[in-house]
């Protein structure tokens, strides 16, 4: 391929991936049961097990004086990205279904187009999400400063990279979205129930902290913890520093973003 | 290649594990005709038309669309075509705008032009003042008209459409193929459509009959309803296979069962309508003279209809026996 071959190809696939892209967050502000979904699920859980866990509560790797709601307000944030990332892919399914997606195939553009569009989607709707969710972290008596802001921007777009391109290497192949559920109720909220989101690593069990020492998830959760006290350490806890965390998060990210890229590429 | 055949085919065999779905079909479409490619359902259709719009490659043979070879040249192939699925590719939740905006963007048009290009086309398919309106409340037809204007909206040279009528009434059907010839005339299109219609097929320059995965004839329309000539009796009788064997017996002509009816192929078949009356009259409850249709090629071609295969196909069996 020619220099202005290659040129032009690379700018058809943006534009096709931009394209794309913004289909996906233009049909999510017409579904509005996806935005309750995604949001609405999280802080429930949140507000609920808040309520009902705050007063027996005694974290042994969490840091003096910090209440359940303020514990598991990071691992709620990083839910809302797993949930938007969970429905923003189960559109790739819906897509090959309605028929969408066959116009798409057969497009003079390459299938890194639609890799690109659909995690830059999910990402972006996933990262909106969360800003928003960040407005009741007084309620879990956290201050929201400048830094917190910006750090968690930042991490949200890696973590919510990551989980939208995993999402996206589940749902690719599949047929059915009832297919995707079972993988969601069997591997994706297991996933995030042992990444320290509600418990720490120290207070599992042996085996179960194994498990989620080797999670990658456990490092997300670490990270938008770093993150949301805008880098102080005061109250972080017992979890993995903040550079192993965003090591292992940007790690996890790149390396589904190319399984995605893999996966599309391979023919029927 | 000649540049005069915009698509050919040679010798293209698909199996999907076991199934052969196509076997060493060899063909041409010429330049600006339209072709439709007639068989039945699970006949190959379908999956010669994944393999010239290049969604799958072909188990072997080659192909070229507009030149290009099928799975060498991919890209310029895609770009090349126009693309009208079965089903749907059409996003619901978008606008008939919207959705052509996206098709040109797969396709790297934009900006002033490509709103131009779709404002036209939407025109053109007396869809111009629903625009802005969802596509989930289209009707059918309005769905396919759209679906074409999609297909059209990159100024292919090959249009290629599976079945595009499915789902439509007669009228939108007939408006569809309307289309396509105010196209040609327009734009010198080249378009095969896959069909099981008769009345669809009878409608293109040629006709491709697809059987069991083998190419069994191509023609013109006419060309093909010369070959079996003269005309077509068909007999309504409450015992067709016993009409059958007296009709070999008295006249020895053979016969044949067509869905419930009896079927005689003959140069002058409206001069033995007489005969047949006066010996089975009593029998009869009616008895037409026909041309024959696209239909009764399909049936002297293959040895069975084109719609219920396998209840004429036991027939067929019978009778012969």
């Amino acid at each position: 391929m020619s220099k202005t071959s290659a040129k032009a190809s690379i700018s058809t696939t943006l534009l096709a991936g931009i394209s794309l892209w913004r289909r996906d967050v233009i049909r999510f502000l017409r579904q509005r049961s996806r935005v309750v979904g995604a949001l609405g699920t999280p802080i429930i859980f949140w507000v609920l097990l808040g309520s009902g866990l705050g007063k027996s509560f005694r974290a042994s790797g969490g840091a003096d004086g910090v209440s359940y709601s303020e514990y598991s307000f990071p691992g709620t944030v990083i839910l809302i990205v797993l949930f938007t990332a969970i429905f923003a892919t189960i559109s790739i399914i819906e897509d090959r279904r309605e028929g969408f997606l066959q116009g798409v195939l057969v497009a003079p553009v390459g299938r890194s187009a639609i890799v690109f569009g659909k995690i830059l989607g999910s990402s972006t709707l996933a990262v909106a999400q969360a800003l928003l969710f960040m407005v009741a972290m007084p309620l879990a008596g956290m201050t929201i400063t400048l830094s917190a802001v910006f750090l968690s921007f930042a991490t949200l777009i890696i973590v919510s990279v990551g989980l939208s391109a995993l999402g996206f290497v589940i749902a690719w192949r599949m047929q059915s979205t009832q297919g995707f559920h079972a993988i969601m109720n069997l591997f994706l909220i297991p996933m995030w129930l042992l990444s320290g989101a509600i418990f720490p690593v120290s207070g599992a069990a042996g085996w179960l902290g194994w498990i989620m020492k080797v999670n990658p998830l456990t490092y997300g959760v670490a990270a938008m913890r770093y993150a949301l006290y805008g880098g102080s350490v005061d109250r972080i806890g017992d979890v993995p520093s903040w550079s192993v965390s965003l090591a292992v998060t940007s790690g996890f990210a790149v390396a589904m973003v190319t399984l995605s890229a893999w996966v599309v590429d391979r023919r029927n | 290649m000649p540049p005069e055949s915009a698509i050919e085919i040679a010798s293209v065999s698909h199996s999907y594990g076991d199934r052969r779905a196509l076997d060493k079909v060899s063909m041409q479409v010429p330049s600006g005709r339209i072709c439709g490619l007639l068989g039945p359902n699970g006949g190959g259709k379908t999956t010669l038309f994944k393999i010239l719009t290049t969604l799958i490659a072909p188990t072997s043979g080659t192909a070229y669309v507009g030149g290009c070879h099928i799975v060498e040249r991919q890209r310029e192939v895609r770009r090349k075509i126009g693309v009208v699925f079965q089903t749907s590719s059409l996003d619901r939740h978008l606008t008939a705008t919207e959705n052509l905006i996206h098709q040109g963007h797969l396709y790297g048009l934009r900006g002033k032009e490509l709103q131009r290009r779709a404002a036209l086309l939407l025109e053109l398919f007396g869809l111009g003042d629903r625009s802005h309106d969802r596509v989930a409340i289209f009707s059918g037809g309005m769905q396919r008209r759209l679906e074409l204007a999609k297909a059209l909206l990159h100024q292919p040279e090959i249009l290629i459409l599976d079945e595009p009528s499915t789902g439509l009434d007669p009228a939108a059907r007939r408006t569809l193929m309307d289309h396509l010839h105010e196209l040609r005339e327009e734009s010198g299109i080249t378009t095969l459509i896959t069909t099981h219609l008769m009345e669809e097929a009878d409608r293109c320059d040629l006709v491709a009959i697809l059987d069991n995965g083998r190419l069994v004839g191509m023609d013109s329309p006419t060309a093909l309803k010369r070959t079996i000539g003269g005309e077509v009796l068909t007999i309504s009788t409450a015992n067709p296979i016993k009409l059958v064997e007296q009709i070999k017996d008295r006249f020895e002509i053979t016969a044949s069962i067509v869905d419930g009816q009896v079927r005689i192929e003959r140069e002058q078949g409206h001069a033995m309508v007489g005969d047949i009356m006066d010996a089975f009259g009593e029998k009869i409850e009616s008895i037409t003279v026909g041309k024959p249709t696209l239909e009764d090629v399909f049936f002297s071609l293959t040895g069975h209809q084109l719609g219920n295969k396998s209840t004429v196909g036991l027939a067929q069996a019978e009778t012969m026996r």
